[in-house]
């Protein structure tokens, strides 16, 4: 996969962001203060133009601008954690410009690491740590046992949305939603649910490349 | 909705054209959405540089001023700041003495700091965090994200930065603001939601007999959701939160604070119960402060900070402070 494939993965998750943008903000209204969808996707619309401008030759350098302009733009909590996220993924690629299925996992697991080191977040504290992690894992485990590309993008994708479903349960241990204490059972963490919009973008521009 | 906005796009932006028409003594960059004294870094002074959401005001830009801060930087309706902002400001009030940050406890917040103050200690600017963390109302553990800070940032930036004035070091600024922090505690009511111009919609529902206890100053719902109860009921519940974590005796400061939709007359009425409650503990309300400070934007409700003075900290809040929000003695 080439810088093209990683730029139509960003482009795609702008897209998913926009669509859900009103979903992931009634998630936050929920257990946060209501901003979610609001922030991601101001920070996606100014990752596109960024990415047009400075026209990043590798994966690697398209991640760590999109991770650049997402600490730049979004703000709130999100903003460093995806931004941390995307540039952490983007260092993990180097300068390769042809990357294959391991480099990608790698990159994913450098990126989880990233996100755990700034948010002190560990699974079952109901964040997107509980989307992430799970994928990642499953992802790096379905290309060890030889799974086609197909298969272990779909593991990917299926891990983290039951990663997500699964912080419905959950009661919060950090970020907004921690400051309600019990009443934050019974509500999908809004992280965990854009981690899923993400990670499915990946999916579906990995999936496209000829 | 009904707002006297434009635009939920430009909402920040149209308001800080107007705090730069209202107040000569401030300049506001608008563009970059940072606001600064007029008047520029002094040299030898520590710079005093908070952020936040908006959706706040007055905090933190009507705090900017002699006396208190240097610099404030506003960030989207009750997102925070990112760290481009705040390296601006930091660069923008560094009079060589380094610079304080006072943060509130969010997540968004803390995070985007901790970036900025990387930034400026590449570009050789000495810079001090000092984080509020002063709501009982989230119960604290080594594993949570810990308490929210609210009202005790206004106690902050006014003693830190007339101690700053001073002319005192970064490493004594910084103590100061702990200890302000460390002596302070708050708990908060709604007896409304508030509604985010972006959003257009009430952030959580309330029925008309039902209040929310224990919430912070985002919308965000509280711990518990009771019956409506009387001013002297509610005061009391709130106070006796707050006893149960802080020693309510001696000289006290304390702020009886407007969530941005209640009455300035309601807000008396909980003072006048604050100052009952507090004086059948044995202990005095040496300074006080009534009114809206520190809001979240047209939630009806109210939040209570009180402070455990001593002579120093006393005396630093009597000295002369001078900005849009908060000016005596000058």
């Amino acid at each position: 996969m080439e810088a093209e494939v990683f730029r139509a993965w960003v482009a795609a998750a702008a897209r998913a962001v926009e669509e859900q943008r009103d979903h992931l903000t009634q998630l936050d209204a929920a257990i946060g203060d209501a901003d979610h969808g609001i922030n991601l996707a101001r920070g996606f619309t100014a990752v596109l133009p960024a990415l047009e401008s400075a026209a990043p030759a590798t994966p690697g350098a398209v991640l760590t601008l999109t991770g650049s302009t997402l600490i730049s733009k979004v703000g709130g909590a999100s903003g460093p954690l995806y931004g941390v996220a995307f540039r952490r993924a983007g260092k993990a690629l180097g300068d390769a410009a042809d990357v294959d299925l391991p480099a990608l996992a790698a990159a994913l697991e450098a990126a989880l690491a990233g996100v755990q080191q700034l948010g002190a977040a560990r699974e079952g504290d109901k964040t997107m740590v509980d989307a992430l992690a799970p994928a990642t894992g499953a992802f790096s485990k379905a290309i060890a046992e030889g799974a086609s590309d197909a298969d272990a993008l779909t593991a990917l994708v299926e891990a983290a949305q039951a990663g997500a479903a699964a912080t419905i349960a959950m009661q919060a241990l950090k970020g907004r939603a921690s400051y309600l204490g019990p009443r934050s059972v019974g509500h999908e963490d809004p992280g965990a649910a854009s981690t899923v919009l993400i990670l499915g973008a990946l999916r579906d521009a990995a999936l496209a490349c000829p | 909705m009904k707002k006297l906005i434009n635009s939920p796009d430009s909402v920040v932006t149209d308001a800080l054209a107007g705090v730069a028409a209202a107040h000569p003594s401030l300049a506001v960059d608008i563009e970059n959405k940072v606001i600064t004294r007029a008047s520029g870094p002094r040299a030898g002074k520590v710079g005093l540089v908070s952020g936040g959401g908006s959706g706040h005001e007055p905090l933190h830009g009507g705090f900017v001023g002699y006396g208190m801060l240097d610099a404030a930087c506003p960030g989207e309706v009750f997102t925070s700041p990112v760290p481009d902002q705040m390296l601006a400001a930091t660069k923008a009030v560094n009079g060589g003495a380094g610079v304080l940050h006072i943060v509130k406890n969010y997540t968004g917040d803390v995070l985007n700091f901790q970036m900025a103050a990387e930034l400026a200690d590449d570009d050789g600017i000495e810079v001090v965090a000092v984080v509020t963390n002063d709501d009982v109302a989230v119960q604290d553990s080594l594993y949570t994200a810990g308490r929210r800070g609210v009202g005790a940032t206004v106690f902050v930036e006014k003693i830190a930065g007339a101690l700053a004035e001073e002319e005192a070091g970064l490493d004594k600024v910084a103590a100061v603001a702990r200890e302000v922090n460390e002596r302070s505690r708050s708990f908060g009511v709604a007896l409304t939601s508030c509604t985010i111009p972006a959003v257009g919609k009430p952030t959580f529902d309330l029925a008309e007999s039902e209040i929310e206890m224990g919430i912070g100053i985002h919308g965000e719902p509280g711990r518990t959701r009771v019956p409506l109860g009387t001013a002297h009921e509610i005061t009391t519940a709130a106070l006796d939160a707050i006893a149960a974590d802080l020693p309510l005796s001696g000289d006290l400061l304390v702020m009886v604070n407007g969530m941005g939709g209640t009455p300035l007359l309601e807000l008396y009425v909980v003072f006048n119960e604050v100052r009952n409650y507090l004086e059948g503990q044995g202990a005095r309300i040496a300074r006080n402060l009534v009114g809206n400070y520190i809001t979240s934007l047209d939630m009806q409700g109210f939040s209570v900070t009180v402070c455990r003075l001593t002579d120093t900290l006393a005396r630093l809040w009597d000295a002369p402070v001078d900005t849009p929000a908060l000016r005596w003695g000058r």
